[in-house]
């Protein structure tokens, strides 16, 4: 018996390790302050430094940017980088929530259908609202009805299966749908194909300037979707063990899962309403973290959400520069970065964390 | 009162029954073994009693119904170590017995002290402690055939159901196994139910057999009664000589003669 070696006896899940943490959050910032202050009309560190504290009402401080600039801050970059930040933390929380719950490491946030979905409801949007209506008030509402309605056709679809090997079925109901989906909306966009530009860069994927009307749109959903997946995060481990070992351990698998799909799934589908289909973001974030630092879910979730979300800020500080003032599609960039990045951490840790 | 008792459970799995109207009925701190051929319903009849499958009949835990109650409340009386248990390469072992808490917290919880402390003893009983912090994936056989077990005991349950826990096993570490879980049957009262296809290793371990044949009972009682070479060979179609070995009963498989084969 083991008694005689030192009882190191007290036994620890790895939480969220300081390091990471730090590591991680040191990342999102620098990401931000790089968003911000990169753009066409370069404002200054120093002045926008200034222009916040006085937003703020530090005492003592005014800003010394002209109103103009004032207003490209203000309502241009700084809610571009705020939306690019809830877009790509949602993207990357809930690729690693599906990767989870779905025990499958390639996984992604559209699994479901959510992405046929909304690029359907998206290119109706664009053939046939009026061209007033069109705009930027009626695409993401568009977008985010015909996700939110793949997703809850793929769940009727995968629930009229037999209950076993629930998580797999889901996952064929989903290719389904998405198949389904995409016929119909290749077929909408071949008979106008006057809007074929315009769909193609809805379905490249971008951040818009829209100001704070975006942000106000989907805040409320990536809001719940990160308090649920991160109150659900422990039990993330436990179904990662399968359904069987999960029920034994008390968990009420078949709950447990639609909570945490419904919520990265309404998460996912407003992020893809105001951005496109941004894809990558949702498997290499989530596998990135995992290569490096080993963690469970339990750390994995938040993790990926703070990161994911510095990952699309850069994207899009890349997506709008390198070539500009045209703009690169934004799930270009991400494929076009991540793609190298990730095969560098895949040599990198060869059988290491494996 | 009977920790576990059964009432003509059935389950239909793709409506023809797999197990077909049991009753029985197993004592604390016995250790039952479910034997069978293939198909005969073990597995199946073990997942009833863990509520893994939907069942016709009653099954009560320590006199109450398994039916109504909350999966955690059942969680807590009743442990499961699957035939072949997930074991994620990257968990650490720590973090793996921690799991076995999982009936003992809220949805939201985290483990606390209490949690900590049930992990490190099952961990300690196991020889492990010292293997906390390990990822799964670097555990030799050995030790991760313990591992497999540690989440279970840290759950704290009287009864532990095991599916096959030695079939991937070589004969060492089969005894080793089953040496391990009569000890932990010895020290806590545990209540043991077995799927074992090892008939003399069953046989050697086990106060009882049940031996289920198209999801019915077809035998029940000691291993001397259970294990009669005209009842293997009428429900396992098998050819077996039963002989006795310092007491304890020995299935050993005959070759029929060449001659016989052939005619």
């Amino acid at each position: 018996m083991d008694a005689t070696a030192a009882p190191s006896s007290d036994v620890r899940a790895r939480g969220l390790a300081p390091l990471w943490v730090c590591a991680a959050v040191a990342f999102l910032i620098v990401s931000l302050v790089v968003g911000v202050l990169t753009g066409p009309i370069d404002l200054g560190a120093g002045s926008v430094l200034e222009s916040a504290a006085a937003r703020l009402r530090v005492p003592g401080f005014t800003s010394s940017l002209t109103p103009t600039e004032e207003a490209i801050l203000w309502e241009i970059r700084v809610p571009r980088v705020v939306l690019g930040a809830l877009v790509g933390g949602m993207l990357a929380l809930a690729g690693a929530t599906y990767q989870g719950v779905f025990r499958n490491p390639l996984a992604d946030p559209y699994l479901l259908g959510v992405a046929a979905g909304a690029g359907l409801g998206a290119t109706i949007a664009i053939a046939y609202l009026p061209e007033g209506l069109r705009g930027q008030r009626a695409l993401p509402v568009a977008a985010f009805v015909g996700g939110a309605v793949a997703v809850v056709l793929t769940y009727a679809v995968g629930r009229s299966a037999r209950r076993e090997r629930d998580a797999a079925t889901l996952v064929l109901a989903g290719v389904t749908v998405a198949a389904f989906f995409t016929a119909w909306q290749t077929f909408v966009q071949q008979q106008n194909s006057e809007t074929l530009q315009q769909v193609y860069t809805w379905i490249l994927g971008n951040i818009p300037s829209t100001g704070w009307a975006d942000v106000v749109l989907i805040l409320p959903y990536v809001a719940v979707a990160l308090v649920v997946i991160l109150a659900l995060r422990r039990v993330v481990d436990v179904l990662n063990l399968g359904d069987d070992e999960a029920a034994s351990l008390g968990i009420n698998v078949r709950r447990v899962r639609l909570a945490l799909v419904v919520a990265a799934t309404l998460g996912t589908a407003a992020a893809v309403a105001v951005s496109g289909l941004i894809g990558f973001v949702g498997i290499i974030v989530p596998h990135a973290i995992r290569l490096v630092s080993g963690v469970g879910y339990r750390a994995l979730l938040p993790l990926s959400a703070i990161v994911g979300a510095g990952f699309l800020v850069l994207a899009d500080v890349i997506a709008r520069t390198a070539l500009s003032p045209a703009e690169i599609p934004l799930g270009v960039v991400t494929a076009f970065l991540g793609a190298p990045f990730f095969a560098l951490v895949l040599r990198a840790t060869r059988g290491g964390a494996g | 009162m009977s920790a576990i008792a059964l009432e003509g459970v059935t389950v239909q799995l793709g409506g023809k029954p797999v197990v077909d109207a049991i009753d029985l009925e197993v004592a604390a701190g016995e250790w039952l073994a479910l034997i069978g051929p293939n198909g005969a319903g073990k597995t199946t009849l073990l997942r009833a009693i863990a509520r893994l499958v939907p069942f016709a009949g009653s099954i009560a835990l320590d006199g109450r119904s398994t039916a109504r109650m909350h999966r955690a409340e059942l969680a807590r009386l009743l442990a499961v170590v699957p035939q072949e248990p997930s074991t994620p390469p990257w968990m650490t072992v720590g973090e793996y017995v921690l799991l076995g808490r999982t009936p003992h917290l809220g949805p939201l919880a985290k483990e606390g002290r209490r949690d900590r402390e049930a992990a490190a003893r099952a961990l300690a009983r196991l020889d492990l402690l010292a293997y906390g912090e390990r990822r799964l994936g670097t555990l030799s056989g050995g030790q991760k055939q313990r591992a497999v077990v540690a989440p279970a005991l840290a759950q704290e349950a009287r009864i532990l159901l095991l599916d096959e826990p030695t079939a991937s096993l070589d004969i060492g570490h089969q005894q080793q196994a089953l040496d391990l879980l009569d000890e932990l049957r010895g020290e806590t009262g545990l209540t043991l139910v077995a799927a074992m296809h090892d008939l003399t290793l069953g046989a050697q371990y086990a106060d009882r057999m049940v031996l289920l044949d198209r999801g019915c009972v077809a035998a029940d009682g000691g291993p001397h009664d259970v294990l009669t070479e005209e009842a293997i060979a009428r429900h396992y179609g098998a050819s077996i000589r039963v002989v006795d070995v310092e007491g304890r009963i020995a299935v050993i498989p005959s070759r029929p003669a060449v001659l016989e084969q052939t005619r």
